[in-house]
């Protein structure tokens, strides 16, 4: 492969790609993203060479290895090309047949279609999912097109086009004013204007300069930038030598989590394939302008997604943040300007220099331009990355597109914003998604993350959880946040535990000041929110644990006892000999008993009691019924024509 | 170097740039509570006791005054109620690990924070850092460091550099806010092989 | 592990204070865990204080001071696998294994850690064993799954 020497070669090498492959092209992608991996999707693979091999097709129909398209609920995902049609939850004994049926006879293979639950239709199409229907799939659109390591695919479908136009139409200036005018604010939490940062290192003194990815992504629950680094890699190394362009950098850094394996690789993949095709690297493009990217991987620490913490690590230190006083955009990484962005916030640069700052804020609210792919997770039917508009409603994304709450069970809240965010009621499900409108309401959009709750999930012990989160993941330096967080732990746990003593809300709450105004780094001043956001929504489920040593939702082990319906039980001795603690009595006719002196709830025998006879009941709050004496345990079943 | 003016306390204080405001307050006399500071080091901003408000184009922020640098008119203010209740409560949380340090006991007292708002905290250490960076920054021989992270995190000497120049160094122990005694005996279980951070 | 593979791994990435996170995290990789005598290497080559290598060694997970089992578990306790009912996979786990987070039992079997999402949220609750990711766990089922290993 020859390098690309200009825009006009690149523009040639686009074309003649193109020829090779038109939209009406026949291929098959099997999504490779890490979830769908995890549920199999290699083998799928495999048995596609094996069946395409043997069907002698192998060599007129690609399959292709793709990156992340969304829909993690129900992969393996296969999607096949030019009609879109979306096959789901596949596995490798489907293979031949949808070879057989789709690939060799153009026909489609029903029973792999997803099925809308309201109409109880099968939809065909990709597009036409209710779950992508209401998307606008501006970034994540393409995971599904591409094979992440092969820069082709990215280049056949209009990539590094944007970086041509803002190393030879434009100047640096014109693209900074191009990004403040799309009014693009980062999104990797802090919401802070892109352009503002790019313009401040920019103006900074100094002739070495650094631009950085941060795809730390340490929100539990978050995996946006994962899906946008494996899977389509390109489009974010194209925003970041754009940016590069502009401030005047000719160093930066990729920070991915260890704990990514697969984007690790996609990324430096795509570094070395931008550096063969003249993309990266020396005189990009002819231009003149010379540019390197290096990787560095984290180890394992939260705290080191903070921008400060981040550049830190780069210079090989422990990952504590610095005092925002001093700008990192004008003194970060040795010291230098330099510019840390998100992932996605690098992703959207392209679609701004190609489509135009006008384009960008046709989507959203007034404070809040362009799209954001959100993490749907938890108590949710269609678990997924979701792409939507801002200023879409919490109602939209959790219902229409998330498909509601499994099992029948009510939609209790949903925590955005990760450890540093907030809990948010049914009362807000109207709520439009913006990084204001998020922050007004006690919680903040963060990286991302939205993690829907149900009756079952007990607040109390969310916030608990966030500060057993923080507790470890603090970098420990600062007082109010070490120390803050140690005893607010300490406190949620007796609270959870049935131990509060009178006047331990009130120290939470003045621990939370302390906490809020006083900590070094955002991770301390935020780290309150999980609990202030469940004390203000959910104040009725700390009074309960507190006064009545009761766990509305039944979730608190140490509140809570698992007792067996006499009425339903039909000594049929699974959880007998399911129970880890040999805590159940009984035997094949006589109803079993669990003995609470045993017991350590660990819910098992609720999991393996069948659900026709749903026998196993939890209580919180009250004493357990007292088991039936020996004799009345004996269970006098009718026999018929015996 | 450029002088710039500001406001502590209601008084006009002239300093000069690249200060930071504790040392522009010390100048004229103005009191504010420290404790990881120390003149030959440079500043950690981890106590926190140091926090103070500034008020600078409309906007009010409570900063580390001991790193935040004096800025052209800015107006500080080094007490408040909302300053007090802050380092009551610091001083609260330090208390549960060294309530007989002089020091905490001295500021205690004129903040008005109680010892026993908070169960006694197995380590002693409130993390001042002190003797981390003075080996570090003064000594260059690093004999001690932090280990760990968040509530884990402690101090450990390194066994191969402290068995070799601790006995006949020991600056760092009068710094040790909470007790000199105390650092000698994380010296001496170093040199046993056993302690926090050791293998 | 032969100081030669360390001198190796220092050569990659140039033997500069900077890159001490990225030596220690290919050495982990390699070795599964940072004996002293190579951490003392690493300290000289690198020209990184000791104590700046053990507040880095103990700083991030990633790295572990002992030697660990045959077989590493994974449990994740992000966000949405705990909403999902993580704690009690964890409890039954800890049960089947004799362990806690961030122990290896004494006949070098097993170490188990909580980990904190690693981002198959749509399969939680989940635990990774040797990088297998099994998803859709119970308290029963991860039991079983462990017990397979033994």
């Amino acid at each position: 492969m020859a390098r690309l020497n200009s825009p006009q070669e690149l523009h040639r090498f686009q074309e003649e790609l193109l020829s090779r492959r038109p939209s009406t092209a026949f291929f098959v992608s099997i999504c490779a993203g890490t979830g769908c991996l995890a549920a199999g999707a290699k083998e799928v693979i495999a048995a596609f060479k094996e069946e395409m091999e043997k069907s002698g097709i192998a060599a007129k129909i690609q399959s292709k290895e793709t990156g992340c398209p969304g829909f993690c609920e129900r992969g393996p995902v296969v999607v096949i090309y030019p009609e879109e049609i979306c096959y789901l939850q596949v596995a490798p004994q489907d293979v031949p047949e949808i070879v057989a049926e789709t690939l060799m006879n153009r026909k489609v293979v029903d029973r792999l279609l997803y099925v809308d639950p309201a109409t109880k239709k099968r939809v065909q199409r990709e597009s036409e999912i209710p779950f992508y229907k209401k998307q606008v799939r501006n970034l994540i659109g393409n995971n599904i097109r591409i094979d992440p390591r092969n820069i082709e695919d990215y280049i056949a479908l209009g990539g590094y086009t944007a970086l041509a136009k803002a190393l030879f139409q434009m100047t640096p200036e014109e693209v900074l004013q191009e990004v403040k005018r799309s009014q693009l604010r980062g999104r990797g939490g802090g919401g802070f204007p892109t352009g503002r940062k790019w313009e401040e290192s920019r103006n900074a003194p100094g002739d070495v300069k650094y631009v950085i990815v941060n795809a730390d992504e340490g929100d539990p629950g978050a995996f946006m930038d994962r899906a946008l680094l494996e899977g389509n890699p390109h489009s974010v190394l194209e925003g970041l030598i754009i940016g590069a362009y502009v401030v005047g950098a000719h160093q930066g850094f990729v920070y991915v989590r260890q704990e990514y394996p697969l984007a690790v690789e996609n990324i430096t993949i795509a570094i070395r394939q931008a550096e063969e095709y003249g993309l990266l690297g020396e005189n990009i493009l002819g231009s003149g302008f010379h540019f390197r990217v290096k990787v560095h991987q984290g180890a394992g620490a939260f705290v080191s997604g903070e921008s400060s913490a981040l550049m830190t690590a780069i210079e090989g230190k422990v990952g504590e943040p610095r005092p925002k006083y001093i700008h990192t955009a004008i003194k970060g990484v040795w010291d230098r300007p330099s510019v840390l962005n998100n992932v996605e916030t690098w992703a959207n640069i392209p679609l701004i220099i190609n489509k135009g700052a006008s384009w960008f804020t046709q989507f959203g609210t007034d404070g809040s331009k362009g799209t954001k792919i959100f993490s749907l997770v938890g108590k949710i039917n269609n678990t997924g990355l979701v792409e939507v508009p801002m200023g879409v409603t919490l109602r939209e994304i959790i219902y229409e597109i998330g498909g509601g709450i499994p099992r029948g069970k009510e939609f209790k809240a949903v925590q955005t914003g990760g450890p540093s965010g907030g809990c948010l009621p049914a009362e807000l499900l109207d709520l439009k998604v913006g990084f204001d409108e998020l922050t007004q309401a006690g919680s903040m959009m963060g990286s991302g993350g939205m993690i829907v709750m149900d009756e079952d999930t007990c607040m109390v012990d969310v916030a608990r959880y966030f500060l057993d989160f923080l507790s470890e993941e603090s970098c420990g330096k600062c007082v109010p946040c070490r120390e803050g967080i140690r005893q607010m732990l300490k406190l949620l746990t007796a609270i959870t535990e049935g131990k509060a003593k009178e006047g331990d809300l009130q120290l939470l709450v003045d621990l939370a000041e302390v906490a809020c105004d006083a900590s070094l780094c955002a991770l301390g001043r935020t780290a309150p929110n999980p609990f202030l956001s469940t004390l203000k929504y959910f104040a009725s489920e700390y009074e309960a644990h507190i006064k009545e040593r009761r766990c509305p939702a039944l979730s608190c082990k140490a509140l809570v006892s698992y007792y067996i319906d006499p009425e339903r039980c039909q000594a049929c001795l699974r959880c007998l000999r399911s129970c880890p603690a040999q805590a159940i009595s009984g035997a094949k006719d006589t109803i079993h008993v669990i003995d609470q002196d045993k017991c350590t709830r660990c819910g098992t025998c609720l999991e393996v009691c069948p659900p026709r006879f749903a026998a196993v009941r939890k209580v919180s709050g009250e004493p357990v019924p007292p088991p039936l004496p020996e004799e009345k345990r004996i269970i006098v079943r009718e026999r018929e024509g015996k | 170097m450029r002088s710039v003016v500001l406001e502590i306390d209601g008084r006009e204080v002239g300093a000069k740039e690249g200060m930071t405001i504790l040392d522009a307050a010390r100048s004229v006399g103005i009191q504010i509570p420290t404790l990881c500071h120390h003149e030959k080091l440079e500043p950690y901003g981890a106590c926190r006791i140091c926090t103070v408000e500034v008020e600078s184009r409309g906007r009010s922020r409570l900063v580390a005054s001991c790193v935040y640098p004096v800025e052209e008119g800015i107006s500080v203010r080094t007490r408040s109620e909302k300053i007090d209740r802050l380092r009551k409560m610091i001083l609260q949380l330090l208390l549960a690990h060294a309530p007989d340090s002089p020091v905490l006991k001295e500021l205690a007292q004129e903040y008005g924070a109680k010892e026993d708002i908070f169960d006694k905290e197995p380590s002693f250490c409130i993390h001042c850092g002190l003797c981390v960076r003075y080996c570090a920054e003064v000594k260059k021989l690093n004999a001690v460091g932090f280990v760990g992270r968040g509530t884990r995190r402690e101090i450990a000497f390194v066994p191969e550099v402290a068995s070799k120049v601790c006995w006949d160094c020991k600056e760092c122990f009068p710094l040790c806010p909470t007790s000199a005694l105390q650092a000698a005996y994380m010296l001496v279980e170093a040199f046993a092989g056993s302690g926090p951070g050791v293998d | 592990m032969e100081l030669e593979r360390v001198d190796g791994i220092i050569e990659r990435h140039g033997a500069d204070p900077s890159s001490l996170i990225q030596v220690l995290l290919d050495i982990q990789k390699e070795n599964q865990w940072l004996p002293p005598e190579v951490l003392r290497r690493v300290s000289e080559r690198l020209q990184v204080p000791m104590a700046r290598v053990r507040h880095v060694a103990t700083f991030y997970k990633a790295f572990s001071l002992v030697p660990r089992g045959r077989h590493e578990i994974h449990v994740c306790m992000g966000t949405a696998c705990h909403v999902r009912g993580a704690p009690r996979v964890l409890n039954a786990v800890q049960e089947v294994t004799g362990i806690g987070p961030g122990e290896t039992d004494m006949e070098l079997t097993f170490t188990l850690k909580t980990v904190n999402c690693v981002g198959c949220c749509a399969l939680g609750p989940v635990v990774e064993i040797d990088g297998v990711t099994y998803g859709k766990m119970t308290p029963s089922k991860a039991a079983e799954v462990i017990r397979n290993y033994k």
